[in-house]
C-alpha cells in the first residue's frame, strides 16, 4: 500500500507530500528528503539521455526495513496534464513510498498504486 | 548480565584455524628451542598454512573426553550449543600433538633417550585418551642429516623409534639445527597441517556418525548442534565451502525448531550465530549479495520473533546487532577490496542497527520503568555456578529446563525484574551514537549528502536525550542549512524545535534569541500557539527576564536551566546580539528599493525600506539604520522609535516601528548625494533593524545588501513559477513579492542647460585649416562660471587618426604637427542667463575619410537641493562625424609635340607635359598659384610660368597646363629619370583672406629617354589653300657622331601635286642638319594626307616610317578658295570656340588646324 505520496520540484524542495495520517509525518519527510541522495545520482548519471529517452521512471530507490521508495521524473508537459493547470513546474521528481510490510503486491507495478 | 551480551563471542568472530600443540620446548631457557618456536609464530604471513599453534609442557592435562555414547534413545539435549564448545576446539583440544625431543642419530645412550622419548609420547597419549588427536615426534638434531637411504643407522634407530613409542613412519620428523630453520619448520608445519586435517575430517565423520542415532521428536537439538559442529570442522579443516553448506543447513534446522517464549532467545541468538558465519563466508568467497540474501532472510524470519512481551528491549538489542555485525562484515570485505555503492553499502546496516537501538532505549524506557523502591533481587538470579551460562542464549534460572511451562512462574518473575534493571543502567545512547556516527561516515564516502544530514540529525537528538547540549547544538548547527537550503520547511522547523529546547536548557542567549527568530519566521511550520509562545519567551528574554521552559524537557534539566536563566538574569547587562539574517530566515522580512537607477545630483536620493513581520503578535522594533558603502550617507538613514523627526514617515498617526503582523510597511528615506560621488554607485550595503533596547539586551537583525534571506531565492523562483492570482489588497499597500529589491543606484551629474551648435561645411578636403564654428548657449537661469570646451578628436578611433589630425584655435596659420588632435579644457570664461558666444576650432586633416569629433562644454553652477546648496559640474556633449575628401585629381602625362601620347621622350627633342587638376571639392576652389620644379634630367624649353593662377574651379571642373620640356641625352637609364614636382596653392573659394593657402606637392612621374639617330622636323604652314602654292621644308639632323647615308623618297598623294627631289640619296654629317624644300600645290580641299616622305637610314635599318611620323605631320588642311570661305566662315567660329581654351594656354603650336 502506498503510503506517501510527494512530488518535488527540479531544485528539490517538496512542492506536495501526503502520507497516511497513522503514521508520524515527520519520518516519511525525512524518507523523501534522504531518497533525493539517490535521485540526484541516478539523474547525473544518466543525464540528459534520461529526459531524451523518456525513461522517467527511476525504479527502486531506497531499500530501508519497512519501506520502498520509487521515484518518477515528470516533465512538463506530464505535470500540466496531472494538475490541471493550477502550476506548472519544468522537470521534477516524484516519490512514492510504499509500505513493504502491507504491500509486496504493489512492489511489481508501483506506478498502478496512483 | 555484561553490557556486552549481545556481542558475538570472539571465538565465533574470529578465522578457525587448526590447533597444534607443541610440548618438549622449553622456550625460556633454551635458546635453540626458543628459535624453535620463534620460526613457527613470528611473522606468519598469509602463505603460511593457517595453524594455531600453543607450547605446553609435556604433561598438560587436556579437557577430559567424555565416555563415548553406545545410543541415544535415553538422551535428551539440554540446550543447543554448549558455550564451551568452540573455544575448547580452538584453544584447548589439539588437532595434533607434537613432541619435540633433542636426540641425534649417533647418540651414544640411545636406548635410553629411546625409551625416555617413548614415555613422553606415552604420556601425551594418557592425557588424550579417548581423543582422535594425532601426537607426532619431531627429533631436534644438530647434526645435518644424510639424503635418505645413506645413514644405515639413521633408519634403523627411526625404525626403533617408532615402535617404540608407536607412531608411523609419518609421525616422525627430524629438524636439524642449522642455518635453514626456517625452511625446515615450514616443511614441518606444512606437514602437521596434513595431520591436523586429517584430524578434523575425522572428527566430521565422527559427529556426522551420530546422525543415524538420532530422533526427530526429542532430539531436534542435536540436529542444529551436529550440523553445526560439522560446519565448524569443516572451517577448521579450511574446507570453506563445505562449512558454508554445513551452515546453511544448520540455519534451516535452528528455524524449524519448535519455539515458544521461553526458548526464542535460544533459537534466535544461535540463528545469529549461525547467520553471522554464513555471512561472513559469503563475503569470503567473494559472493556478497548472497550475503545481502542469506541477511534479508535471516531478518526476515527474526524480525517477528520478538519473544517475551516484558523483555522485547532484548529482541531490539539483538536486532540491533544484528544489523551492526553484518555492517562491520560488510565493510571489512569493502576493505578486502569489494565495491559498495550508493544504495547498498553498509552505511543502511549501521543505520538500521541505530534504529534497533533506538527502539531497544524507547522499549527500555516503557519497560523498565520500575519505581525507585524496586531493589534488585538477591540471590542474584542471573547468577549462575561458574559465572556463564551452559548453552548459548538461555536463561541463568532455568537453564538446561526444556518444558516450555513455566515450572515456577516466582522464579521467572524475578528474572525478568532482574534482567529489566540490568538494562536500566545500559546508556544507550551511547551505543545508538556510535551505531548512527559510523552510519554517516558510510554515508559520508557513498555520496549521500541528505541521508548523512539526516543521521546527524539523529545523533544531534541522542545528544540531547543524554543531555548532551552543546554536543546536540553542534550537529542540529551544522546540518541546519542544508534543509534551509533545500527549502525542507517542515525538516527545518523540527530541528530548531530541538535546537531551541537545547539553547533553552543551556541558557545560551544568542542560539535561543535566533532559533526563535526563524521558528516565528515564514519558514516555521509551527502552529499560531506555538509560535505565540515563542514570541512571548523572546520578548521576556530582551526584556530581560527568563524565559518559560520549552515543552517535554526533561524536569531535572528544566530545574537546571531555570537556575542559569536567572543567573543570566542577574548578571544582566549590555547586551547586544548582531545575527545576520542572510544565512537564515528570520520572521521579518526586508527589501529595500531605491526609486530609481540613477539619480542626478540636484536631486534627492530616495529609496523605501519595505519592513514586513510574520510573527504571531504585533512586534515593536525600536530602530531601524541603513549602511551605505559611503558611510557618510549613514546618517541620514537611521529611524528611531523615539526620534521626533516626522518627515521620514508615511504613516504618522501609528506608532512608527510597530510591526503588525502580515502588513507590509514602507520607510521612506531621502538624501542629498554629495557632488564628489558624481559617476559613483552608491550601494545599501546593510539593514540593520533593531529589536530591544541598546541599553539593555538588544537584537540586531542585520540585513546585507537590499535584504532577502536564506528562502528569498527560492520564494522568488516559486512566486516566478506561479499563476497563483495575488490576494487584492487595501490601502494601496505594495504586494510583498512584486517589490523587487534594487539596493544600488548611480549619482550621475545635473542635466546640463546649455545648448551647443556646430557650424561647418563639410566635406573636410585634406590638408586644409577646416572651420568649425562652436556655438554655446546659456539657457541657465543663473550666470554660469568655468565655461570650458574640450574639442577635438573623439577618443577611441584609430591611432592613426591622432597622427594626422590636428586641432587649433587660430585659424590664420597652418597649424603643424605639434598641435594636438584633441585641445583639452579650453577656457571660455563665463555664460549670463541667454548669453551666447561662438568659438572657431580649426582642423587640420592629413589623411581622406571619416572621422569623429568630440565638442565637450562643461561649466560650473550654484544651486539649491532640500534647501542644502550644493556646486554642480554640468557638461554636455555633441559629436559630429566629418568626411574628409581630396580636394582635387591631378592627372600628369606626357605628349609630344603633336599632342599624341608618349611611351618614352625622344633625347633632346622636345616634348610636352600636360597637368590637369580636376576639381572633386564640392564647394569652389581656387587656384592661387601652380609651380613645376624640374629634375636636374630635364630642362624647360622656354618659361616655367603658371597658367593656371587666380583660377577658380567649380565642382567637376578642371584646369589645365602645359609646359614644353626637353631631356638631355643621358644614356640608358633603367626605369626612366626624375621629372620633378608639382606644386599646387590653392584654397577655397569661400574662404577668408587672412585663411592661409594650402600648397599640394605632386611628384611626377619618371620618363624613358631613348636616343634616335635622326630628327626630322617640317616647317610648314598652318594650312593650305586650293590651286595655291604649298611649300614644306623639311630639316634632317644628324643625331649621331657618325656620318648618316640617307635615301630620301617622297610618295606622291592625290590631293597634291608637287616638286622637289622625289627621290635622292645623300650624307649627312654628324651634327649638321639637311635641309629639302618641297613645294606642294593642294588640288582639293579639306582635311588631305600630304604626300608621305621617306627616309631610309642604311645604317640604322631600324630607323622606320613609322618613327618618324612621331615628328612630321601627315596631313593638312586645305581650304578652298578665297571666294569660298565666306559660307564657311560661320561654321568655323564654332570650331574655333571649342578650342580656345587649349588656344589660350598653349603658347607652343606646330601643327595649327584653325583659321
Amino acid at each position: 500500500m502506498a503510503v506517501c505520496v510527494a512530488v518535488i520540484a527540479k531544485e528539490n524542495y517538496p512542492l506536495y507530500i501526503r502520507s497516511v495520517p497513522t503514521e508520524n509525518e515527520l519520518k516519511f519527510h525525512y524518507m523523501v528528503h534522504t531518497s533525493l541522495d539517490v535521485v540526484d545520482e541516478k539523474i547525473s548519471a544518466l543525464g540528459k539521455a534520461l529526459v531524451d529517452q523518456r525513461e522517467l521512471y527511476l525504479g527502486l530507490l531506497y531499500p530501508t526495513e519497512d519501506h520502498k521508495v520509487y521515484p518518477l521524473m515528470l516533465t512538463r508537459a506530464e505535470e500540466a496534464h496531472k494538475c490541471s493547470g493550477s502550476c506548472i513546474i519544468p522537470t521534477q521528481t516524484s516519490c512514492a513510498i510504499h509500505s513493504t510490510t502491507l504491500g509486496t503486491a504493489f512492489n511489481q507495478g508501483p506506478l498502478t498504486a496512483w | 548480565m555484561s553490557p556486552t551480551q549481545w556481542d558475538f563471542p570472539v571465538e565465533l568472530c574470529c578465522r578457525p584455524m587448526a590447533f597444534v600443540t607443541l610440548t618438549g620446548l622449553d622456550v625460556v631457557y633454551n635458546a635453540v628451542h626458543r628459535a624453535v618456536w620463534d620460526a613457527f609464530c613470528a611473522n606468519r604471513r598469509a602463505d603460511r598454512v593457517p595453524i594455531s599453534f600453543k607450547v605446553l609442557p609435556g604433561d598438560h592435562e587436556y579437557p577430559k573426553c567424555r565416555p563415548k555414547r553406545t545410543s541415544y534413545e535415553w538422551y535428551i539435549p539440554k540446550g543447543i550449543l554448549k558455550t564451551g564448545w568452540m573455544n575448547k576446539h580452538l584453544n584447548l583440544v589439539p588437532a595434533l600433538v607434537v613432541v619435540f625431543y633433542e636426540l641425534d642419530w649417533d647418540e651414544p645412550q640411545w636406548k635410553e633417550k629411546q625409551s625416555e622419548c617413548a614415555t613422553r609420547v606415552e604420556i601425551v597419549r594418557q592425557s588424550l585418551q579417548g581423543r582422535n588427536t594425532k601426537v607426532a615426534v619431531v627429533l631436534i638434531q644438530k647434526k645435518t642429516p644424510l639424503p635418505p637411504g645413506e645413514d644405515v643407522i639413521a633408519s634403523e634407530r627411526a625404525a626403533a623409534l617408532c615402535n617404540a613409542c608407536e607412531l608411523s613412519g609419518k609421525s616422525l620428523f627430524v629438524l636439524p639445527h642449522t642455518d635453514h630453520l626456517v625452511g625446515y619448520i615450514i616443511r614441518l608445519e606444512n606437514a602437521f597441517y596434513e595431520h591436523a586435517q586429517t584430524y578434523y575430517y575425522t572428527e566430521i565423520r565422527r559427529v556426522k556418525s551420530h546422525k543415524e542415532f538420532l530422533n526427530k521428536t526429542t532430539h531436534q537439538l542435536l540436529f542444529v548442534r551436529h550440523q553445526f559442529k560439522i560446519a565448524f570442522f569443516s572451517e577448521l579443516k579450511q574446507d570453506t565451502q563445505n562449512a558454508l553448506k554445513n551452515y546453511r543447513t544448520a540455519y534451516n534446522l535452528v528455524h524449524e525448531l519448535r519455539a515458544h517464549e521461553t526458548n526464542i532467545l535460544e533459537i534466535k541468538t544461535m540463528a545469529g550465530f549461525i547467520n553471522y558465519k554464513i555471512c561472513r563466508l559469503c563475503f569470503q568467497h567473494n559472493t556478497p549479495l548472497d550475503a545481502i540474501a542469506q541477511f534479508r532472510k535471516h531478518i526476515d524470519l527474526c524480525k517477528k520473533r520478538i519473544g517475551s512481551a516484558e523483555l522485547s528491549f532484548e529482541h531490539a538489542a539483538w536486532m540491533s546487532k544484528q544489523f551492526q555485525a553484518f555492517g562491520d562484515l560488510f565493510d571489512e570485505a569493502i576493505k578486502l577490496g569489494l565495491t559498495a555503492i550508493q544504495t547498498q553499502n553498509p552505511g543502511f546496516y549501521y543505520q538500521q542497527a541505530a534504529y534497533y537501538a533506538q527502539e531497544r532505549k524507547q522499549l527500555t524506557e516503557t519497560l523498565c520503568d520500575h519505581e525507585a523502591t524496586v531493589i534488585y533481587p538477591s540471590p542474584d538470579p542471573l547468577e549462575t555456578q561458574t559465572g556463564v551460562l551452559d548453552f548459548y542464549g538461555q536463561r541463568s534460572w532455568r537453564q538446561g529446563v526444556l518444558s516450555f511451562d513455566l515450572s515456577d512462574p516466582e522464579k521467572e518473575k524475578v528474572g525478568v525484574l532482574a534482567i529489566q534493571l540490568k538494562e536500566r543502567s545500559i546508556v544507550h545512547s551511547e551505543i545508538i551514537i556510535t551505531l548512527l556516527s559510523n552510519a554517516v561516515a558510510q554515508f559520508k564516502k557513498y555520496k549521500c549528502p541528505r541521508m548523512k544530514s539526516h543521521l546527524m540529525v539523529q545523533m544531534g537528538e541522542e545528544y540531547y536525550y543524554a543531555k548532551d547540549y552543546t554536543k546536540a547544538l553542534k550537529l542540529l548547527d551544522y546540518v541546519m542549512c542544508d534543509y534551509r537550503s533545500e527549502g525542507w520547511w517542515t525538516l527545518l522547523t523540527s530541528i530548531l524545535t530541538t535546537a531551541l529546547k537545547c539553547a533553552y536548557l543551556m541558557a545560551q542567549l544568542k542560539g535561543y534569541i535566533t532559533y526563535s527568530l526563524e521558528l516565528l519566521g515564514r519558514a516555521s511550520t509551527l502552529k499560531d500557539e506555538q509560535k505565540s509562545r515563542i514570541e512571548k519567551n523572546l520578548i521576556n528574554v530582551l526584556m530581560n527576564e527568563s524565559p518559560e521552559p520549552e515543552p517535554d524537557c526533561d524536569v531535572l534539566a528544566v530545574k537546571t536551566a531555570q537556575k542559569l536563566w536567572a543567573d543570566r538574569v542577574s548578571l544582566a547587562g549590555s547586551n547586544v546580539f548582531t545575527i545576520g539574517v542572510q544565512d537564515f530566515v528570520p520572521f521579518v522580512q526586508c527589501k529595500a528599493r531605491f526609486h530609481a537607477p540613477s539619480f542626478h545630483v540636484d536631486v534627492p536620493v530616495q529609496f523605501d525600506v519595505y519592513l514586513k513581520a510574520d510573527c504571531p503578535h504585533p512586534i515593536r522594533f525600536s530602530k531601524l539604520r541603513v549602511s551605505f558603502n559611503n558611510q557618510e550617507y549613514n546618517q541620514f538613514c537611521v529611524i528611531e522609535e523615539a526620534s521626533k523627526a516626522g518627515e521620514v514617515l508615511e504613516n504618522l498617526n501609528q506608532e512608527k516601528m510597530c510591526f503588525v503582523p502580515g502588513k507590509t510597511r514602507k520607510y521612506l528615506f531621502k538624501f542629498v548625494a554629495k557632488t564628489e560621488d558624481v559617476g559613483k554607485k552608491i550601494e545599501i550595503t546593510s539593514v540593520d533593524l533593531i529589536l530591544g533596547h541598546e541599553t539593555g539586551r538588544c537584537v540586531v537583525l542585520n540585513w546585507q545588501g537590499g535584504g532577502g534571506d536564506a528562502a528569498s531565492s527560492q520564494e522568488a523562483l516559486q512566486a516566478s513559477r506561479s499563476f497563483k492570482r495575488r490576494p487584492k489588497l487595501p490601502d494601496n499597500e505594495p504586494h510583498w513579492d512584486s517589490i523587487v529589491i534594487q539596493a544600488s543606484t548611480m549619482i550621475i551629474s545635473r542635466v546640463p542647460n546649455i545648448s551647443v551648435h556646430l557650424r561647418h561645411e563639410p566635406p573636410a578636403l585634406t590638408n586644409e585649416m577646416y572651420c568649425l564654428v562652436v556655438t554655446v548657449e546659456s539657457h541657465e537661469e543663473i550666470q554660469i562660471r568655468d565655461v570650458k570646451l574640450t574639442a577635438g578628436l573623439k577618443p577611441g578611433q584609430d591611432a592613426n587618426l591622432t597622427q594626422k589630425t590636428h586641432v587649433t584655435l587660430h585659424g590664420a596659420e597652418l597649424c603643424d604637427e605639434s598641435q594636438p588632435a584633441l585641445l583639452t579644457d579650453v577656457p571660455v570664461g563665463e555664460l549670463h542667463p541667454g548669453e551666447q558666444l561662438e568659438k572657431m576650432l580649426y582642423v587640420r586633416c592629413g589623411t581622406v575619410g571619416s572621422r569623429m569629433f568630440l565638442v565637450y562644454v562643461s561649466y560650473l553652477i550654484n544651486t539649491t537641493v532640500e534647501g542644502k546648496e550644493i556646486v554642480c559640474k554640468c557638461h554636455k556633449d555633441e559629436t559630429v562625424t566629418i568626411e574628409t575628401v581630396f580636394p582635387f585629381d591631378v592627372a600628369v602625362k606626357f605628349v609630344s609635340t603633336k599632342f599624341e601620347h608618349l611611351e618614352r621622350v625622344c633625347a633632346d627633342i622636345p616634348f610636352l607635359l600636360m597637368a590637369d587638376i580636376l576639381s572633386a571639392s564640392p564647394w569652389a576652389l581656387t587656384v592661387v598659384s601652380s609651380e613645376l620644379q624640374l629634375a636636374p634630367s630635364v630642362t624647360p624649353v622656354d618659361q616655367l610660368e603658371s597658367q593656371v593662377d587666380r583660377v577658380v574651379l567649380q565642382t567637376g571642373e578642371s584646369a589645365s597646363e602645359c609646359f614644353c620640356l626637353r631631356c638631355p641625352s643621358v644614356g640608358n637609364v633603367e626605369g626612366g629619370v626624375a621629372t620633378g614636382r608639382y606644386i599646387i596653392s590653392w584654397k577655397r573659394t569661400s574662404a577668408m583672406g587672412d585663411t592661409p593657402v594650402i600648397s599640394t606637392v605632386i611628384t611626377l612621374p619618371h620618363v624613358i629617354i631613348e636616343n634616335i639617330p635622326l630628327h626630322v622636323n617640317a616647317d610648314l604652314p598652318s594650312f593650305g589653300r586650293v590651286r595655291e602654292s604649298l611649300p614644306v621644308r623639311y630639316h634632317l639632323q644628324n643625331k649621331t657622331s657618325l656620318v648618316q647615308d640617307v635615301e630620301v623618297s617622297v610618295e606622291p598623294s592625290d590631293a597634291f601635286m608637287f616638286s622637289g627631289l622625289k627621290q635622292i640619296r645623300l650624307r649627312i654629317l654628324p651634327g649638321t642638319e639637311q635641309e629639302m624644300l618641297y613645294n606642294f600645290y593642294p588640288l582639293m580641299a579639306g582635311y588631305q594626307q600630304l604626300p608621305s616622305l621617306n627616309i631610309n637610314l642604311l645604317r640604322f635599318p631600324s630607323f622606320t616610317n613609322q618613327l618618324l611620323r612621331r615628328f612630321i605631320p601627315t596631313s593638312i588642311f586645305v581650304k578652298l578658295p578665297l571666294a569660298a570661305f565666306e559660307v564657311l566662315n560661320a561654321h568655323v567660329r564654332l570650331v574655333a570656340l571649342y578650342w580656345t581654351k587649349l588656344l589660350y594656354n598653349t603658347f607652343l603650336i606646330t601643327e595649327s588646324l584653325l583659321l
